[in-house]
C-alpha cells in the first residue's frame, strides 16, 4: 500500500460522512423536499443553534442514564456468564429462561417498570440495564465452554482444581469475547434508555425528540437522531480501544488491514 | 522389575455412553524408564488410556498402578502432550512453559521465590529442543513443529517420571516429524524417563520405542506385544533398513487382523 492510499484510506471515514451530507441537501433542495417531511442538514444544524441548551441537557441525561445501564450490565453479565460457564446444572437451568427472557421485547417490560419505580430516571436505567446484559452473559460463557478439552486434561493431571483452571486459562481466554460483546452491550444500552426516555420520561434526548415531534419541530428530532449517533460511535470507539488495549493478542490477523 | 505403569485387566465405560466398554480386559505393563508405544486402529480407546493411566478417569473394573500406586486422584508425576498444542496465546513461551509449574506442588508455592529459576530453566529446556532464544515469542509466532516442541517442554518442565504422549506428531509434515523424533528420543535417552506414546504410525512406534503394544478395535485390549531390539541411538537412517521394515511390516498385519 503506497502513501497517498494510506492517506485516502485514512481520511475516507471524512469524505463519505461530508458526501452523505452533501448528497442530503442537494436532494432536498433539487427534489423540493418539504422541510416537515425531511429537513435538509442546514436546517437541522440551525436547530443545534437554536436549542443548543435543552439538546445538551438531555444528551447529557440520556448518555448518563445509558452508561449507569450500560456498568450494571457489564457486572452483572460477567458475572452470570462466569457463572453459568462455571457449572453445567447452571447453564442447564439458566439458559432456556435467559432465551425467554431475552426474547420478551424490552420496551414491553417499561410499562412494568414504571408501575414499580415511577417515571422517569430508574426504568431508563433498567432498560438499558436489561436489553444490553444478554450479549455480555452469552459471549463470557461462550469463552468458558469452549476450552480446549486436551488442555484441561493437561492440567487436571497436575492436580490444576476448577477454579486454577478457570483462573489460569477460562478467564484469559473469555476477555477477547467478553470486550468483544461490550461493543454490541453498549449499543443497544442507547436503544433502551431512549426506549424508555420516550415511553416513560420527562427528560432525555428520547424525550426531547417526542417533544419536537409534538410541536412539530421536525429538524430538532433529527438534531436528536445526530446526537445519539455520535454519542453511540463515540462510546463505539471508546470500547473498541479498550478490546484492543486489553486482548492484543486475539487481534493479530491482517486481514481488515489489507 | 515392578511395572511403573501397570493396567491390569482394566474394562472402561463413560459415564453416559449407555454402557458401552471403551476397553476390556486390558493389560498393560510399562517398566521403569522404558519406551512404550501403543499402537491401534482409530477408535481403540488408546485414548482412554492415557486417561486412565494419569488419572483423568478411573477404570470401572480392574486396577491402575502407578510408581507401585494404586490410582485414586491425577498422578500429578506425569507430563502430558496431544496432537494440538494447546498453547495459551496470550503468555509467552516462556510463560507458557511456566503454567504447570504454577499448578503443581511444590513449585506452586516457591513461584514467587524461584521465578527467575524456573524461567532459567524453561529457556534451558528451550535450548534443549532446538528452541534457544524464542522464549520471547508468542505461541503464534511459531511453526507448528516449534509450537509442538513448546507443547513438549511444558509436558516436561516439572520433571515429571511420566510422559504420556497421544498422538503428537499427528498434525506435523513428514520432515517435522522425523525431526522431532529425534527430539524425543534424545530427551527420552538423557531423561530415563518412562514414556508411553499413542500413535498411529508404524514406523514411528517401531522407531521410538523398547516395545509396541498393538491394540483391538473397540472394546480395546492389547493383541499383541513386540520387542524391538534395534540397537541404541538409532539414527533416522534405520527406518531404511530391512530389519525396520519387517518389524513395520508384522506390525501391520496385527493391525489388519484388528480392524476386521
Amino acid at each position: 500500500m503506497n502513501n497517498r492510499t494510506a492517506l485516502i484510506v485514512r481520511l475516507s471515514p471524512w469524505l463519505f460522512t461530508i458526501g452523505l451530507i452533501v448528497i442530503w441537501e442537494a436532494a432536498v433542495w433539487l427534489l423540493n423536499i418539504p422541510a416537515f417531511f425531511l429537513p435538509p442538514p442546514t436546517a437541522i444544524a440551525k436547530a443545534f443553534v437554536d436549542f443548543w441548551g435543552p439538546i445538551y441537557r438531555n444528551s447529557l441525561i440520556t448518555l448518563e442514564t445509558t452508561l449507569i445501564g450500560f456498568a450494571l450490565a457489564v457486572g452483572f453479565g460477567l458475572l452470570l456468564g462466569l457463572l453459568v460457564g462455571w457449572s453445567r446444572t447452571m447453564y442447564a437451568g439458566l439458559y432456556p429462561l435467559m432465551i425467554g427472557f431475552n426474547a420478551i421485547p424490552k420496551v414491553a417490560l417499561v410499562p412494568i417498570l414504571v408501575l414499580w419505580f415511577g417515571i422517569g430516571f430508574v426504568p431508563a436505567v433498567l432498560t438499558a440495564f436489561l436489553i444490553s446484559f444478554f450479549p455480555i452473559v452469552v459471549n463470557v460463557a461462550t469463552g468458558l465452554a469452549t476450552i480446549e478439552p486436551e488442555l484441561e486434561d493437561v492440567l487436571k493431571a497436575l492436580g490444576a482444581s476448577k477454579l486454577d483452571i478457570m483462573r489460569k486459562v477460562g478467564i484469559p481466554r473469555t476477555l477477547p469475547y467478553f470486550f468483544g460483546s461490550l461493543k454490541i452491550a453498549i449499543t443497544l444500552a442507547f436503544v433502551g434508555s431512549v426506549i424508555s426516555e420516550s415511553v416513560a420520561s420527562n427528560y432525555g434526548i428520547g424525550n426531547l425528540m417526542l417533544q419536537a415531534q409534538a410541536q412539530f419541530q421536525v429538524p430538532l428530532i433529527f438534531a436528536g437522531l445526530v446526537v445519539l449517533a455520535v454519542e453511540g460511535i463515540v462510546m463505539y470507539w471508546l470500547m473498541v480501544v479498550l478490546e484492543r488495549r486489553m486482548t492484543g493478542w486475539a487481534q493479530r490477523s491482517g486481514f481488515a488491514q489489507t | 522389575m515392578p511395572a511403573f505403569v501397570a493396567l491390569d485387566n482394566v474394562s472402561h465405560a463413560y459415564a453416559g455412553a449407555d454402557g458401552a466398554l471403551a476397553v476390556d480386559g486390558l493389560s498393560i505393563a510399562v517398566e521403569p524408564g522404558e519406551f512404550a508405544a501403543v499402537v491401534g486402529p482409530s477408535g481403540c480407546g488408546k485414548s482412554t488410556l492415557m486417561k486412565l493411566a494419569t488419572g483423568l478417569q478411573f477404570p470401572v473394573k480392574g486396577s491402575v498402578r502407578v510408581a507401585g500406586e494404586e490410582i485414586r486422584a491425577p498422578v500429578k508425576i506425569a507430563g502430558m502432550a496431544f496432537q494440538a498444542p494447546t498453547l495459551l496465546p496470550w503468555r509467552t513461551t516462556t510463560e507458557n512453559l511456566l503454567l504447570p509449574l504454577e499448578i503443581v506442588e511444590p513449585y506452586r508455592g516457591q513461584m514467587r521465590r524461584r521465578k527467575a529459576e524456573f524461567r532459567e530453566r524453561a529457556e534451558k529446556l528451550l535450548a534443549s529442543v532446538g528452541l534457544a532464544g524464542q522464549g520471547e515469542k508468542f505461541p503464534w509466532e511459531l511453526s507448528g513443529g516449534m509450537q509442538q516442541r513448546t507443547s513438549l517442554c511444558r509436558a516436561l518442565i516439572h520433571e515429571p517420571q511420566l510422559l504420556m504422549l497421544d498422538e503428537p506428531f499427528g498434525a506435523l509434515d513428514a520432515f517435522t516429524r522425523e525431526e522431532l523424533w529425534c527430539v524425543i528420543r534424545d530427551l527420552h535417552a538423557v531423561r530415563k524417563i518412562t514414556v508411553v506414546l499413542v500413535t498411529h504410525d508404524l514406523r514411528e512406534a517401531v522407531f521410538l520405542a523398547d516395545r509396541v503394544f498393538v491394540m483391538s478395535s473397540r472394546p480395546g485390549r492389547v493383541l499383541a506385544e513386540r520387542r524391538i531390539e534395534l540397537p541404541r541411538p538409532r539414527d533416522l537412517e534405520v527406518i531404511f533398513t530391512p530389519a525396520f521394515t519387517d518389524i513395520v511390516h508384522e506390525l501391520r498385519g496385527h493391525i489388519v487382523k484388528a480392524r476386521q
